[in-house]
C-alpha cells in the first residue's frame, strides 16, 4: 500500500456481520461478561424491556475496528480509534460495517478515516473514527 | 433534580491500584474467534486485536457476587448508582505498541467523569472510566477512555 495511490473519500472494503445466540455466547465468554441481555431473551425482553437479545456495544466496536486492521494489514498500524453506541442492535439483524478515508498526510503517511455500523435500515447506530499510520 | 449527589462525585478522579495481568495465547485466540478476526496473527494468537483490551482488566467475579441481572454486585470500582439498568456507550483506544502473548501488562483504571442526561425513556448517567496500560518495562502500551450508560 502506497500512501500515493490512497485518496480522500475512498471506501473502505464493507463486511456483513449477523451475530447468533453461539457468536453472542463465545464472545460474551471470552470478555467475561455475564449481562443477562446477550444470552436470556426472557430476561432481557420481560425484565430490561428491550424488544430482543441485544448484541454487544464493544462487539460491534471490535467489527468497527477490524474495517480498519483488514484494510491496513501489515503495511501499518491503526494507532487509535474511537466509537459510539448510538442505537442498539438486537439478535436477527444484519448490521454492516465500513468507512472511508478522510484525511492523507503525505509526509507522514498518516490516514484518517471514518468508520460506521450500519442497521438493514442504513442508519448509523455506531460512527466511530480511526488513525492509521503507515510503515515507512 | 439531580439523581447523583455529592457521594457519587466523589468517585471522580480516584485512581485504582494497579491491576497486573498475563497475557494467553489461548486467550487471545478465543477472543479472535468470537469476534471473526480474518487476520492470521489474531486467529493465531500471535497478537491481540485492540479490542482484545475491553474487560481484560476488570476483576474475575465469583458466581454468588453476581447480581440478578448477570453483572457484579459491588465489585467494580465506582459508586453504586441509583440506576442500576447498564449499557456500554462507546470506546477511545490510542495503541502505543502491539499486545503479545507472554506479555505481563499493568492496567491502572481511574473515572473521569460521572454525569447525568434526560433520554427519550428517562434519566440516564454516564461513567467515563480511563485506563492506562503498561509492559514490563513501565512503557505506555495502550490508553483507553470507555463509557458505561445506566438507565
Amino acid at each position: 500500500m502506497k500512501v500515493s495511490d490512497l485518496s480522500i473519500g475512498q471506501a473502505l472494503p464493507s463486511r456483513e456481520h449477523t451475530a447468533t445466540n453461539v457468536s453472542l455466547f463465545c464472545y460474551n465468554a471470552a470478555v467475561w461478561n455475564p449481562h443477562r441481555i446477550h444470552y436470556d431473551e426472557a430476561y432481557t425482553t420481560e425484565v430490561e424491556k428491550h424488544p430482543g437479545i441485544v448484541i454487544d456495544g464493544p462487539l460491534q466496536g471490535d467489527w468497527l475496528s477490524q474495517v480498519a486492521l483488514n484494510w491496513v494489514g501489515d503495511f501499518g498500524m491503526l494507532t487509535e480509534f474511537s466509537y459510539a453506541n448510538r442505537q442498539a442492535a438486537y439478535l436477527g439483524e444484519k448490521l454492516t460495517s465500513g468507512g472511508t478515508i478522510t484525511a492523507i498526510d503525505t509526509e507522514t503517511g498518516i490516514i484518517e478515516l471514518e468508520l460506521f455500523i450500519l442497521n438493514e435500515q442504513n442508519e448509523v447506530i455506531t460512527p466511530g473514527n480511526g488513525v492509521v499510520a503507515l510503515s515507512s | 433534580m439531580s439523581i447523583l449527589n455529592e457521594s457519587h462525585k466523589e468517585w471522580i478522579g480516584k485512581e485504582e491500584a494497579p491491576t497486573t495481568i498475563e497475557i494467553s495465547r489461548r486467550d487471545i485466540q478465543k477472543y479472535a474467534a468470537a469476534t471473526e478476526q480474518q487476520q492470521t496473527k489474531y486467529l493465531l494468537g500471535d497478537e491481540a486485536p485492540p479490542m482484545f483490551i475491553f474487560n481484560l482488566f476488570s476483576d474475575i467475579s465469583e458466581l454468588h457476587t453476581m447480581r440478578p441481572d448477570g453483572l457484579a454486585r459491588g465489585t467494580a470500582p465506582g459508586p453504586s448508582l441509583p440506576l442500576k439498568r447498564v449499557m456500554a456507550g462507546g470506546t477511545e483506544i490510542r495503541q502505543h505498541k502491539p499486545i503479545s502473548p507472554g506479555q505481563t501488562l499493568t492496567g491502572t483504571r481511574k473515572i473521569t467523569d460521572l454525569y447525568e442526561k434526560e433520554g427519550r425513556t428517562g434519566p440516564l448517567i454516564f461513567t467515563v472510566r480511563s485506563l492506562v496500560v503498561t509492559d514490563e518495562t513501565g512503557e505506555l502500551v495502550l490508553e483507553e477512555i470507555q463509557t458505561g450508560i445506566a438507565r
